[in-house]
């Protein structure tokens, strides 16, 4: 194994339900590097939800291969954390089901939570945090689990303007300071653009790989300047011809 | 010209928005608080308030309806004989270990229902009916299958109670949010850890309602079971009591055997049951 092997990589990857469906994904080949930030664009239809889960390994692909260096582990639009354990707690089920043994549990949790600021709110309940500071509970849950790859579907999309700014920060510093390969799904082609090394373009029903552009803008990006608007122009414009092909 | 975003930048602007966001729970008031536990009390003062006008002002006569303080003096009478008292310990023991038993028995069975389709298919529907099932209808065939002995009551109140109990947990599962079975598998829970930190927590809501309808037909089947399977072996518990009662014409201690079952149920649905429904419900955030 070299270093140059991708951390993730599809190669014809299909998916249909059912036997006389129409493919919902079709001959997707991906590689993606690893330490690599993805973020994949696309309308509704496009099977982007589709396709974290074959990586994820929640469905398995019609035809095609997928192959993992790391273990990838994904995070949902809804952070998902169970109700009935606080903040803390939730992380630490992620790390007791990883195997961590039970008198190291509270002190790596903490050691999260703090990872993404919420270090006080480790004995909260999911329903007194926040939408923004439930994402972030989710981030470090996820974290506990180690793996090498990220997968995040539309994780932002149902957090107010300010939240979502804020997190998107929290998650390119978390990025960068785990070495971590994210594949990040959106609709929002700002979001986009302002996350990500690589964008790739999703053509709707079915969904295929039709367009990639790399995102050169240097570090720190804001959502705001000029560079990020002028590309998420350029993007918007081929997205929306794509889903015009469809009328 | 682009500022740099120090960490202590972001942390600080994220900590006034949590701040911001959140706002801190309000405890129960004290009136609240005391209006809860004496709202019985009150209750039954209005209720022997309403009995002794009824009785005064319509002329009832006493062996219909006695008045309060009579049945009050019969209830005393048993307890200066201790019967009062080893009636009431006898029901209790046999009503909480029967329900206990009902909970062991009906916690794997409504497990594999929930989590089993095909099983579910079969015996779903056998499920259901036995719950519709009133548990005195059960007691002629306990008899002639245990005879006038205690596992005819046990018996009983299993049958009563254990469907309740299943069918709560069944639904409780049926009712789990689909997101987080997706959660235990991208945690790679395996069968056993997905069933414990998952399923049965998310059930548990629907669980404890099958567990407070299981204790009342527990409780329920235990007096029917009592009422009519009377026998010297069986020893006295409230029900025979007020079977007793029956037997002498004496209305009043009739009247006090009803006040008394009652009585107890709300007891434990006061004590165990009531404080264990809101727990749950306000550390879920389902409380308004």
């Amino acid at each position: 194994m070299t270093l140059a092997e991708p951390d993730l990589a599809l190669n014809s990857v299909s998916k249909s339900f059912g036997a006389n469906q129409a493919s919902v994904l079709e001959g997707l080949n991906l590689s993606v590097k690893r330490g690599e930030f993805l973020v994949l664009v696309g309308a509704s239809g496009c099977g982007k939800t589709t396709l974290l889960n074959l990586i994820a390994d929640l469905d398995t692909p019609t035809s095609g291969v997928i192959s993992k260096r790391r273990s990838a582990t994904l995070m949902f639009q809804d952070s998902a954390l169970m109700p009935w354990l606080s903040a803390g707690k939730n992380v630490e089920l992620a790390l007791n089901l990883g195997g961590l043994a039970k008198k190291e549990r509270k002190e790596k949790a903490q050691e999260l939570l703090k990872l993404v600021n919420l270090e006080q709110s480790y004995e909260k309940r999911p329903h007194e945090l926040s939408g923004g500071m439930r994402q972030r509970v989710a981030i470090a849950r996820a974290l506990a689990q180690k793996s090498g790859i990220l997968l995040m579907d539309e994780p932002f999309a149902a957090l107010d303007a300010i939240t979502r700014d804020l997190l998107h920060d929290e998650i390119a510093r978390v990025w960068r300071e785990n070495g971590l390969t994210i594949v990040f799904v959106t609709h929002n082609v700002r979001e986009a653009v302002r996350l990500g090394e690589r964008v790739l373009l999703m053509s709707s029903r079915p969904g295929r790989f039709i367009k990639e552009w790399v995102i050169d803008i240097p570090e720190p990006r804001r959502i705001d300047s000029s560079e990020v608007a002028l590309l998420a122009r350029e993007i918007t414009d081929e997205l929306r011809e794509e889903i015009g092909r469809h009328a | 010209m682009h500022s740099e975003h120090l960490p202590t930048d972001l942390a600080r602007v994220e900590k006034g928005l949590d701040a911001l966001e959140t706002r801190e729970g309000s405890g129960t008031k004290f009136r609240e608080k005391l209006l809860k536990v004496l709202s019985p009390f009150i209750a039954i003062t209005i209720f022997v308030l309403i009995w002794q006008a009824v009785i005064t002002f319509k002329n009832i006569p006493s062996y219909i309806l006695p008045a309060p303080v009579q049945v009050f003096r019969a209830l005393q009478h048993q307890w200066n004989l201790g019967a009062l008292q080893h009636a009431l310990l006898r029901s209790l023991s046999r009503g909480v270990s029967g329900f206990v038993f009902a909970i062991l028995v009906a916690t794997p069975l409504g497990l594999l229902l929930g989590l089993n389709r095909t099983l579910r298919t079969i015996f779903g529907p056998i499920l259901l009916g036995l719950q519709q099932l009133p548990s005195v209808a059960w007691v002629p065939a306990a008899i002639v299958w245990f005879g006038l002995s205690p596992a005819t009551i046990f018996a009983v109140i299993l049958l009563g109670a254990v469907p309740s109990i299943a069918n709560g947990l069944i639904s409780g599962i049926d009712q789990i949010p689909p997101i987080y079975l997706s959660v235990a598998k991208v945690l790679q829970a395996d069968r056993w850890q997905k069933i414990r930190h998952f399923i049965l927590p998310a059930a548990w809501p629907g669980f404890l309602a099958g567990l407070e309808q299981g204790w009342a037909f527990a409780w329920r089947s235990l007096m029917a079971a009592e009422l009519i399977a009377v026998s010297p072996a069986l020893g006295i518990g409230i029900g025979q009591l007020l079977d007793a009662g029956r037997q002498l014409g004496d209305m009043a201690l009739v009247i006090g055997a009803i006040f008394l079952i009652m009585t107890v149920g709300i007891c434990i649905e006061k004590i165990f049951f009531a404080p264990m429904r809101a727990r749950t419900l306000r550390n879920r955030g389902l409380m308004r």
